[in-house]
């Protein structure tokens, strides 16, 4: 059987590509797919976690993450398509009317 | 087989759920009933918010456990419930302004304010992070789709991205911090962890890291420096009722939540997690302050002084006393009059669709010719000033005297000089206003009835809490959480 700490660091590499994605990426949908992976690899985490303690919780936890993480979708999604109607792009650089 | 039921209570989301019904019925009574006047929804939503009220008053002191221990109706929710209930009050008032309802879909905008109270309200009523993360996110996402409601506006919609794409980025790294935390304790209750750790120590990379990441989601939500970035941003984009519904609301929530998290841990060595709450305590006081300084546009200024008080607020965290949360929830009741009033008075003398009347430089010379929007403004910038007898002198005073009996001399010290710097963005408010001659004839239109009566009420309320603080003070001494 695989030991619980191979889940929790491949979980832990996830989570900082994802955060790398955030910082570096300048794309508001590519952004918005490494905050997935952040959620994603939290998924993985109590995952492993729940099975490791053998508890329930974490599971369902993870059902949690997901159904928020839809909900998010759907207004995250909405709010980029208005901007590009607006603005007619999503490059998060060149959303920049607010600065002071 | 041992089989025992568990207790529902469900009185105990009685609030919560009179505000979902409420929500539910604006956003659907428009399809039925054409040519709906925006007054008549917003009535609905007070009548939801007074229900849900009498519903929170009747569960105060009887200190129920909902849902086998999801749910917890102690005075400490109800008070921090009923002063997110004020909030909303006066913000949908707020909304009630003529000019601000270009492109603004009422019925989704009440809707949403009161979603996004449900999510407060949940936030605040439970020690299980499960809980406290479902609140959170239906309080951020309504928040996401209020901050954009103007949605042919390219700043409106600018601060809803910018506000969505990191608040995001603050979930996943609560989320983080929770499995983490989980991952040493066994347990998502808040409680429990909190016994894990007085067990075992404030040590261990899970238990470390995770505290510090469920800190981190935290501060990006109450906007603490560093993790402020995006405030003046949104708070300047959104609509002026959504971003003073906002700056309290939001604030008061993390906080309620770290008070929770704190308490459970206090009687520990302080020397372990208070560090770190005391340099971002004292980063959020001077750099809110002194970027205020230099700003031009009031709103973003006003977003600046939130993120100011945000720090006084965390001075009454780190004083980790019974004291410290009477004074945090006090404070935060004359923070939520005097920001949601200052923000009204903004909407009264500006027309914020077109983006006129922000300016400083606009609101010269109108003291005299609005006496009622200046005095107003006048009162309201002396009270976040904290200049007696204001309720914010009273609040500052009651937060600074918890944090010197819990011996931060040095973080008082600082505070009060960040509180002598403030005066002069503050004041200089109401320099403009009463004493520079008018540069331009500027139009300021008519305001309606509710948004006179809401400063009227936050301006009475902040001048009665200064002076009859201790019956106020009180009250919340009522709602602290019980000895551990």
């Amino acid at each position: 059987m695989v030991p619980v700490n191979y889940y929790l660091i491949v979980a832990a590499i996830l989570f900082a590509l994802g955060v790398l994605g955030v910082l570096i990426r300048r794309n508001a949908l590519i952004i918005f797919m490494s905050i997935e992976l952040m959620l994603n690899a939290v998924n993985l985490t109590f995952v492993a976690l729940a099975r490791h303690l053998h508890s329930i919780d974490g599971q369902i936890f993870v059902f949690f993450i997901m159904t928020v993480a839809a909900a998010e979708v759907a207004v995250g999604l909405a709010i980029i398509i208005s901007v590009f109607r607006l603005k007619g792009t999503i490059h998060v650089d060149e959303i920049n009317l607010l600065r002071g | 087989m041992d089989l025992s039921l568990p207790v529902i209570h469900i009185q105990s989301i009685y609030p919560q759920m009179i505000l979902v019904l409420f929500a539910i019925i604006v956003v659907i009574l428009p399809l039925f009933v054409h040519n709906l006047k925006r007054e008549l929804l917003a009535l609905i939503s007070v009548v939801g918010l007074v229900l849900a009220y009498f519903s929170l008053i009747n569960l105060w002191g009887q200190n129920l456990t909902g849902f086998n221990g999801m749910i917890v109706g102690d005075n400490f929710s109800i008070a921090f419930s009923i002063i997110f209930l004020v909030g909303a009050f006066l913000a949908v008032l707020l909304s009630l302004n003529t000019v601000e309802n270009e492109y603004l879909n009422y019925s989704d905008f009440y809707s949403m304010l009161l979603f996004a109270l449900v999510g407060l309200l949940m936030m605040v009523s439970s020690t299980n992070l499960l809980v406290i993360f479902i609140g959170l996110e239906i309080l951020s996402i309504s928040l996401y789709v209020l901050a954009g409601i103007r949605k042919m506006r390219v700043d409106s919609i600018e601060a809803s991205l910018k506000y969505f794409l990191l608040g995001a980025f603050a979930t996943g790294f609560l989320l983080y911090g929770i499995a983490l935390l989980y991952g040493a304790s066994g347990s998502i209750d808040l409680v429990e962890i909190g016994k894990y750790i007085q067990a075992n120590g404030f040590s261990g990379t899970f238990i470390l890291a995770g505290a510090a990441m469920l800190l981190i989601g935290l501060s990006f939500k109450a906007a603490f420096v560093p993790f402020h970035m995006w405030t003046p941003d949104v708070y300047q984009g959104a609509p002026t009722p959504v971003t003073a519904f906002m700056s309290a609301g939001v604030k008061g929530a993390a906080l309620a939540v770290l008070l929770r998290f704190v308490w459970t841990i206090a009687p520990l060595s302080k020397a372990d997690w208070t560090i770190a709450i005391w340099i971002i305590a004292f980063l959020t006081m001077t750099v809110g302050n002194v970027v205020a300084i230099a700003q031009s546009n009031v709103k973003r200024m006003l977003a600046y002084s939130s993120i100011a008080h945000a720090g006084y607020l965390l001075v009454g965290v780190l004083a980790g006393s019974q004291l410290g949360q009477a004074s945090i929830m006090y404070y935060l009741l004359v923070y939520t009059m005097m920001n949601l009033g200052a923000f009204g008075v903004i909407s009264y003398l500006g027309n914020s669709n077109k983006q006129e009347n922000l300016n400083l430089r606009d609101y010269r010379g109108l003291g005299f010719k609005h006496p009622f929007a200046g005095l107003a403004m006048a009162i309201f910038m002396f009270s976040l000033a904290g200049v007696p007898p204001t309720g914010g002198f009273v609040g500052k005073f009651y937060l600074f005297n918890s944090a010197i009996q819990a011996g931060y001399l040095w973080l008082v010290i600082f505070g009060v000089m960040n509180s002598v710097i403030s005066a002069y963005y503050y004041l200089r408010v109401v320099v403009n206003l009463y004493m520079h001659e008018p540069e331009k004839e500027v139009a300021v239109p008519k305001a309606s009835l509710g948004l006179s009566f809401a400063l009227l009420i936050a301006m009475v309320a902040v001048l009665q809490m200064g002076i009859m603080s201790s019956s106020y003070f009180e009250f919340f001494r009522q709602a602290v959480i019980a000895m551990p």
